[in-house]
């Protein structure tokens, strides 16, 4: 098969100009404008990351894996390309304001103040944020090391290695299911908590703040004192547990439980702030709709289920996100000092710290580059899942 | 026969409501919070007994306070440095809070009092870097970082983080629900944008100034990943990278001193997050609404 940027572009313009085409029309507009636009943003975006490789993809002796990739990235360039167009002429068209909330009274004169207010947060964004971003792009595709004087150019090799390299492949799976638990556990655990803490006894709010100032502690203070309790040789877990079943367990050392001290850590030091907003959360939901189920005869757990649960879904839906992006990424530093260099048999290696291991002890940034950009799309890609599943359901108050 | 099971009888419940005046009403949840308040507060009630332990004492696992304290307190800030890596988590923590509040004010004045062109863009352009996690491009700053030669200096750690979409947003939503009679007011009076941001606005936003400060101070506090990729430097560590250092030492693992430098890095946070939780809370929670 033959894949030539002219066919992929011709194809990116068809793409564009039948979306943009069907959007203008449906709003209204000459559809004839948004075929010729879409035609130029789809030929565009088909290019937006082959042309800076070159579109080495397809050159002559590549796989069918790299051509693969090739296509995918056409693919996406096109999507991130028009999605915008679309969306932006669509709200043009309509006439809708694109930021809400504009003020339009009360603006002082000579606008040309706004720019040195606005200077420090977007020279710091564009330094720190954006030019790191597009330098993760292009280093996802070098032979690059801290210090060296020469950068090697190697097309996709960085990623198409990926998909052929098992410990990856056990690393993904494995920060999936670490993340899984650490969310699952604590949101659950929490929500029970936080229930019996709303409830009217005696003394509730002593139990609140002895429940949730864990939130403050850092991940790296949880590992060092999980680290106190559980280490294997004299931790007072062992010791306990030794005393009274006769049992030790390899907490750390062993490549099965290692992942599941690093898990309960996470929980312990995570709680705190799910109670906290799980807390905020029921205190928000009316007394009378309660009441009223009470009355219809529904007892406590179809109450809960019926009426509480749907009202917190909000809060829920927020936590997840929060939690989430914690068991990913803050996890680093629990990793770090309750098993340093990612457990026995990489059993805790997550992927957020495969990345520091490649990029920094092993000083392979391309490909350290490769997989952070694998990171940010599977963060990306659980979070869309999650809207569109969960963000659906969401009711906003009554 | 009779007479005696009616004696029963009468007894009986008085027994039974003396129990359930001592046995509280709703006995279940009272059971399961103070399990929980178990569960979050043994490991840190073992980490304050620890730290007054010798190593001796650790290993004979007692339960009460040891003879080792004065030692691990000269372990840690003689032998270590502990105050050293104080001041360094002071400075980077107040240089994030304190830039990321006045950048986030002075862009928040911008967007909302000033029509200029492309606003929407500029805004849109803030905006989305609330999709781009540090985390995810950490590799490619560290290295831009290098060839600043900022390694080992506070710029390294303050400034990559004193831009905030998060703050940004936050006081654009702020100003927005501030009547325009008040700019027009005073901009009658004479005064120029910074001195109505000072005068007028930020005394009216004390609270969504001191929530974004609440959480900034805890999350720059609790940092760990960055200053220890770009700080190699044993005298340039931040707390949470130089706790680490402290069970090192007379060639085998000693908890104590590990165990107070712990407990003392850790109650700062501790003890904002616990006074402040209000505002802790409403700046999650704003920043959440949109």
């Amino acid at each position: 098969m033959v894949v030539s940027p002219v066919i992929l572009m011709l194809a990116g313009a068809a793409i564009g100009a039948a979306v943009v085409a069907y959007i203008f029309k449906r709003a209204g507009g000459l559809w004839l404008l948004g075929l010729g636009l879409g035609a130029i943003a789809g030929a565009f975006g088909s290019a937006l990351f082959l042309a800076p490789l070159d579109y080495c993809t397809f050159e002559a002796g590549r796989e069918s894996l790299d051509r693969a990739f090739g296509l995918i990235l056409a693919a996406a360039g096109t999507a991130i390309v028009v999605a915008p167009l679309g969306w932006l002429s669509g709200k043009l068209l309509r006439h809708e304001s694109l930021i809400e909330g504009q003020q339009s009274q009360g603006a002082f004169r000579h606008w040309w103040i706004a720019i040195p207010l606005l200077a420090p947060t977007l020279t710091i964004l564009l330094l720190f944020l954006y030019y790191p971003s597009l330098e993760t792009l292009r280093l996802s595709t070098m032979l690059s090391r801290l210090g060296a004087r020469r950068e090697v150019f190697v097309c996709v090799d960085n990623f198409t290695r990926l998909v052929e390299d098992k410990t990856y492949f056990e690393t993904v799976v494995r920060t999936m299911y670490m993340s899984f638990f650490i969310v699952v556990l604590s949101m659950g655990l929490s929500l029970l908590v936080a229930t019996m803490a709303y409830l009217p006894i005696r003394g509730a709010s002593i139990y609140r703040i002895l429940l949730v100032w864990p939130y403050a502690m850092s991940p790296a203070v949880a590992g060092i004192i999980f680290l106190l309790m559980f280490n294997p040789s004299g931790g007072l877990i062992n010791y306990l547990l030794g005393k009274w079943l006769g049992i030790k367990l390899g907490w750390l050392n062993d490549p099965k439980v290692a992942p599941w001290t690093i898990i309960m850590a996470s929980v312990w030091k995570s709680m705190g702030f799910n109670i906290l907003f799980y807390i905020a959360g029921l205190q928000n939901v009316p007394k009378d709709l309660i009441e009223a189920g009470a009355i219809d005869g529904a007892g406590v757990l179809r109450r809960f289920w019926h009426i509480v649960w749907p009202m917190l879904s909000p809060i829920t839906f927020f936590l997840l996100v929060t939690n989430l992006t914690y068991a990913f990424f803050e996890t680093y530093a629990t990793i770090d000092y309750l098993t340093p260099g990612g457990g026995p048999l990489r059993s805790t290696t997550t992927m957020m710290y495969r990345v520091i291991q490649l990029g920094v002890q092993n000083n392979d940034m391309g490909k350290a580059a490769a997989e952070s950009i694998v990171l940010f799309l599977t963060v990306i890609g659980i979070t869309v899942v999650l809207f569109r599943t969960g963000g659906r359901q969401v009711t906003y108050g009554v | 026969m009779t007479v005696v099971s009616r004696e029963s009888a009468r007894v009986t419940p008085a027994i039974w409501q003396k129990v359930r005046r001592w046995w509280p009403k709703r006995w279940y949840a009272h059971l399961i919070l103070i399990l929980a308040c178990f569960m979050s507060g043994i490991p840190l009630f073992y980490a304050l007994i620890v730290s007054t332990q010798t190593n001796a004492e650790v290993f004979r696992y007692q339960f009460t306070p040891g003879s080792g304290l004065h030692e691990n307190w000269h372990v840690v800030f003689y032998e270590r440095h502990l105050h050293t890596y104080m001041i360094n988590s002071v400075i980077m923590t107040l240089g994030i809070t304190l830039g990321k509040t006045i950048f986030s004010l002075l862009s928040g004045l911008a967007f909302v009092y000033f029509r200029f062109p492309g606003k929407w863009l500029v805004f849109g352009f803030v905006l989305i870097t609330l999709m781009m996690p540090t985390e995810v491009l950490i590799i490619a700053l560290f290295r831009f970082i290098n060839k600043l030669h900022w390694q080992n200096t506070y710029w390294a750690l303050i400034v990559p983080f004193t831009a905030s979409a998060t703050g940004t947003f936050l006081f654009r939503q702020h100003f927005s629900s501030i009547p325009a009679e008040l700019s027009e007011a005073a901009q009658l009076d004479g005064a120029n944008p910074l001195q109505f941001l000072f005068r007028v606005l930020v005394p009216m936003s004390w609270n969504t100034i001191g929530a974004l400060a609440v959480v900034q101070t805890i999350y720059a506090w609790n940092m760990y990943l960055w200053p220890n990729l770009v700080m190699s430097d044993p005298d340039m560590q931040t707390v949470q990278t130089g706790i680490g250092a402290l069970r090192l030492g007379g060639g085998a693992l000693r908890f104590g001193p590990l165990m107070l430098g712990t407990v003392i890095v850790s109650l700062p946070p501790v003890i904002i997050f616990i006074l402040l939780q209000k505002q802790f809370m409403s700046g999650f929670t704003l920043t959440r609404d949109k």
